[in-house]
């Protein structure tokens, strides 16, 4: 089946080129959609988002590989993203992230078998005076413990 | 001492049109299209002496004054709320809890230099933060301070909220206006300036959040009350972020000049644990490190810091204790550059790396005796020779962390292992 937005999603994107004063500024909202739409960014769906933004797929592609939020391979359902940066490995996040590597059996980089976690390392991501922390998806968790990784993943469906 | 960018934020719905406006909010908004010319707007933020607070500490007013008043083409506000520099959160402190005040100082910048469309460009990851500026930019559109004709001034704009994708240079103002444009965050050759050629070539002007948000209490109260807080270079109040080995981690605002020594000391707590300052980043990982004897008589604005041979920066503080690893702590920040680096320059692209790598075999005990020296040498070949200033950002810690703890760089390679850790 070829790639493709459903109805509701082409309503968005006409919504989304119609807020810009110029339609190629739309390109990240427009990726983020598709990335919602389709799971990832495959080599169609960049394709299919070069076609309706009227901009070549290698254009397409240079900012879907420049930006860390958009991603080319499937993920699990929960990206859990462990902040490393200073800040964060002085407030001990090199041991949250061994212990969440332990916990789940799957190394940085990786997604469990059943497909519901994929860890991450990231850098900075601006919640310093609260570290260590992690993004999963949307959320930030943060002033982390061992006791409330194991809360987290738990409630985590 | 009053507080000024933090006057909302501990109260409850401080995020709310209708908490804002009960404490004044957009009474400053009223009297600018009421009652100034975007020439005497620019005058009276440039009477307070305001500079701008992302970084480089440039003067606000002036940076307004660049822009073309006969220019044909569109002109653009863009509020940079892509806040990414290590150990800075102020801006996102702002976003969660004072949007409003964010909006109106972008509505006040739009309207010094005759813009009709403004952009807030907030990084992806504050994906609650963007909730929250999207609910208050609607509030703002139904209470008649965005749109056509606000607040019956004849003076149009509009308000565009965009995330950014993840990608620490578009914080860097010609990274950021690429990025808006629809493509990579790669930063542009100045001059020509956004002033003049900015997005989509035309007229821009880039502000800090935290700026921006100062905006409503300076035109509210006037420049001359802003004017006489802080020193002679450094006016008014700033953020300070403190993170690391500190008692009270969080956002302080601060009057410039205040005391280095007693805002750590006293203001956060002061290291805890009974451990000793070894070292403190004044102003994000971009920063040259002090030691903790180089703090004394240390001041924090713009001038004092880098008297001190660093800079105020974005006002992100790094406390290390005497438990750290500088090497360690060194390699960590040359890796978040390597990571960040854009590419498009080659002294960045590849001495970046180059500094992680030989950062990372020092601390794993493989080190070289020449590789303190190396780095240095790196460092040297990358400053003044990039682009945007990121490379300068990259080069400056490095150098530091060597010329400040050489012996403990020294220690590492001579005992092929890292001494720090080994004696906790």
């Amino acid at each position: 089946m070829a790639v493709e937005f459903s109805p509701e999603a082409r309503k968005r994107f006409a919504a989304i080129v119609g807020g810009y004063p110029k339609k190629e500024a739309a390109l990240l909202p427009v990726l983020f959609l598709a990335q919602e739409e389709f799971g990832y960014l495959s080599g169609e769906a960049i394709d299919y988002v070069a076609k309706i933004m009227g901009i070549s797929a290698a254009r397409v592609y240079s900012v879907v590989t420049f930006y860390t939020m958009l991603n080319m391979k499937p993920i699990g359902r929960h990206h859990i993203q462990v902040c490393r940066t200073l800040p964060c490995a002085l407030s001990g996040a090199e041991k949250i992230t061994a212990f969440i590597k332990a916990k789940l059996g799957i190394d940085v980089g990786q997604t469990t078998p059943d497909g519901k976690f994929t860890l991450s390392e990231v850098e900075c991501l601006a919640s310093c005076g609260t570290g260590p922390m992690m993004q999963v998806n949307d959320a930030y968790y943060e002033n982390l413990t061992e006791e409330r990784v194991v809360e987290i993943l738990r409630v985590l469906k | 001492m009053e507080k000024l960018l933090l006057r909302n934020i501990e109260a409850p719905n401080s995020h709310t049109l209708e908490l804002y406006r009960s404490r004044g909010g957009y009474r400053a908004l009223g009297k600018v299209v009421r009652e100034l010319s975007p020439e005497q707007l620019i005058g009276e933020v440039k009477a307070s002496g305001l500079r701008g607070r992302g970084g480089a500490g440039f003067p606000t007013g002036m940076k307004w004054g660049f822009v073309p008043k006969d220019s044909p083409k569109p002109k653009y506000v863009v509020c940079n709320a892509d806040e990414s520099e290590p150990g800075t959160f102020k801006d996102r402190l702002l976003i969660e809890k004072d949007p409003h005040a964010i909006i109106e100082g972008t509505i006040i910048a739009a309207y010094s230099i005759g813009s009709h469309t403004a952009f807030i460009y907030i990084r992806g990851e504050l994906v609650y933060g963007a909730n929250v500026l999207q609910r208050a930019i609607e509030e703002a559109y139904r209470a008649g301070y965005l749109g056509k004709n606000i607040l019956g001034s004849g003076y149009d704009l509009d308000l565009i909220l965009h995330r950014g994708a993840g990608a620490y240079i578009c914080g860097e103002e010609t990274g950021l206006l690429s990025s808006l444009e629809g493509g990579r965050g790669w930063p542009k050759v100045k001059p020509p300036f956004p002033a003049t050629h900015g997005l989509f070539g035309c007229p821009t002007v880039v502000n800090n959040v935290e700026t921006l948000a100062a905006l409503p209490w300076i035109i509210d109260q006037g420049p001359a009350k802003y004017a006489a807080l802080g020193t002679e270079k450094s006016k008014g109040t700033k953020l300070f972020s403190v993170s690391g080995h500190i008692r009270r981690p969080g956002v302080y605002e601060v009057e410039m000049g205040y005391p280095f020594r007693q805002f750590l000391e006293q203001d956060c707590g002061g290291v805890p644990n009974g451990r000793k300052l070894k070292g403190v980043i004044p102003g994000g990982a971009s920063m040259p490190v002090l030691r903790a004897d180089e703090i004394e008589g240390v001041r924090m604005d713009y001038e004092s810091f880098q008297a001190a041979g660093t800079m105020l920066g974005s006002g992100g503080v790094i406390v290390m204790d005497d438990t750290t690893c500088m090497v360690k702590a060194a390699w960590n920040i040359a890796r978040f550059f390597a990571h960040e680096s854009c590419g498009q320059c080659s002294p960045c692209r590849e001495g970046c790396h180059w500094m992680e790598k030989i950062f990372s075999r020092i601390e794993n005990g493989q080190g070289r005796k020449e590789d303190p020296d190396l780095v240095l040498s790196i460092s040297g070949n990358i400053q003044g020779n990039t682009i945007c200033p990121f490379g300068d950002a990259a080069a400056w810690p490095a150098a530091a962390f060597i010329k400040k703890y050489r012996a403990e760089f020294e220690a590492h390679i001579a005992q092929q292992r890292c001494a720090v850790l080994a004696s906790e």
